[in-house]
């Protein structure tokens, strides 16, 4: 697969973006950008052909099911593989980013194969 | 602080009363009732102002307990925070999240140092440990040999100046660990606070019962729809990490996650 996809890492906190954003240097993927909520991700998103978007659930703004929502409800981006990576654990709302149309759901504290693991799983089944 | 107890059975309020209801039989059994209408007006304002002292007094109590955490400067750790200017319970919280972010960055900072410190000395030792086994084979000319030899002078340098450049990387990492010391000292001082208030915010609610009790106010009963869509409401919102593993409606980690999905098809 194409390592050089652009991937935008959306979190509040930045010390998590960065962690992600190491993980998947390791991982071979360097184009990586970063936004801190759901309202400065969007423009983002639309103004720069993204493949891939790594987001957080609960954050202040604009909160990721909601960034989520707005990306399925989006002409361009609707088919845009999304990866949910966030502390929120409750049935309800795994079952409701499911329903979103997430594409992989990874708990907080995660490990790097778990992550990996999703990534990998995600863009073999886009392709 | 000072509790503040409504029916105390020894109290003044009591004594007066039962002074005013024996006196008040007395003034209606003999038919005095102009008097008697007096004594019953005056047991009101009794009670009244019974009420409203302890609803004053524990008003103050609330007061002093949030003004007293605003002053606080005995503590050698607290002193450091109060000089940063930060001196109520939110910005305490706010320092915690500065602090443990500085330390995740620094921590980050010297594994980014490090790290390729320790993947060119890696990549170093295995091509020469190549080289060494060509040497092993007798496949190397005696030119090539010089060359080794001098790698491998220029490897034990680089060895010995990158190995004390991890070790200093990883007793930064340690220091930086403190972190955990200062905040855990801020978030007990919260903790602290926020037992004190639910203590007196306890004792408003049992005023405002009893005030509630004697003033007659009947109590809205709460639409049951609202509490319904409220309790819909809250299993969507957004909570952040589960401090309670027991709970049902909860993962417990990433397999459960993935089992989860998989239930449904993803």
């Amino acid at each position: 697969m194409d390592k050089n996809i652009k991937i935008l890492i959306v979190d509040d906190f930045s010390t998590m973006r960065r962690i992600i954003k190491n993980l998947l240097r390791d991982l071979g993927f360097a184009n990586t950008h970063e936004a801190d909520d759901g309202l400065t991700a969007l423009p983002i998103l639309k103004n720069g052909d993204f493949q891939f978007l790594v987001t957080d659930w609960n954050m202040p703004g604009m909160t990721g099911i909601d960034l989520l929502r707005a990306v399925r409800a989006d002409e361009k981006l609707a088919t845009l593989p999304v990866l949910m990576v966030t502390a929120e654990a409750k049935r309800d709302q795994i079952i409701e980013a499911a329903q979103a149309g997430v594409n992989g759901y990874v708990v907080k504290p995660f490990t790097a194969q778990a992550l990996k693991e999703k990534i990998d799983k995600i863009f073999e089944r886009v392709g | 602080m000072e509790a503040v107890n409504l029916i105390d059975p020894n109290s003044e309020l009591v004594s007066e009363l039962k002074a005013c209801a024996k006196l008040l039989t007395e003034k209606l059994q003999s038919n005095q009732y102009e008097e008697a209408s007096v004594l019953i007006q005056s047991m009101t304002q009794a009670r009244d102002r019974h009420m409203f002292q302890s609803v004053g007094k524990l008003t103050r109590g609330l007061h002093n307990a949030i003004v007293n955490f605003h002053v606080d400067a005995d503590l050698s750790q607290t002193q450091k925070i109060a000089d940063a200017g930060i001196n109520d319970a939110s910005s305490r919280l706010q320092y915690v999240i500065q602090l443990t972010q500085q330390a995740a960055e620094k921590t980050m900072d010297m594994v980014d140092e490090a790290s390729p410190i320790a993947t060119n000395l890696g990549q170093e030792a295995s091509a020469l440990r190549e080289e060494w086994l060509r040497l092993k084979r007798r496949e190397m000319s005696p030119e090539e040999f010089r060359g080794l030899y001098e790698r491998m002078n220029e490897f034990l340098m680089q060895m010995e100046v990158g190995t004390a450049s991890l070790n200093n990387s990883l007793q930064n990492i340690v220091l930086e660990q403190g972190f955990q010391d200062l905040t855990g000292q801020v978030l007990k001082r919260v903790i602290g606070l926020i037992g004190d208030v639910e203590k007196d915010l306890v004792q408003l609610v049992f005023i405002a019962s009893q005030v509630e009790e004697v003033t007659g106010i009947v109590t809205a009963k709460g639409d049951d729809g609202d509490i319904e869509a409220l309790i819909e409401k809250r299993k969507h919102e957004a909570e952040g990490p589960q401090i309670n593993k027991n709970r049902q409606d909860v993962v417990s980690g990433q397999d459960e996650v993935d089992d989860l999905l998989s239930s449904l098809g993803f």
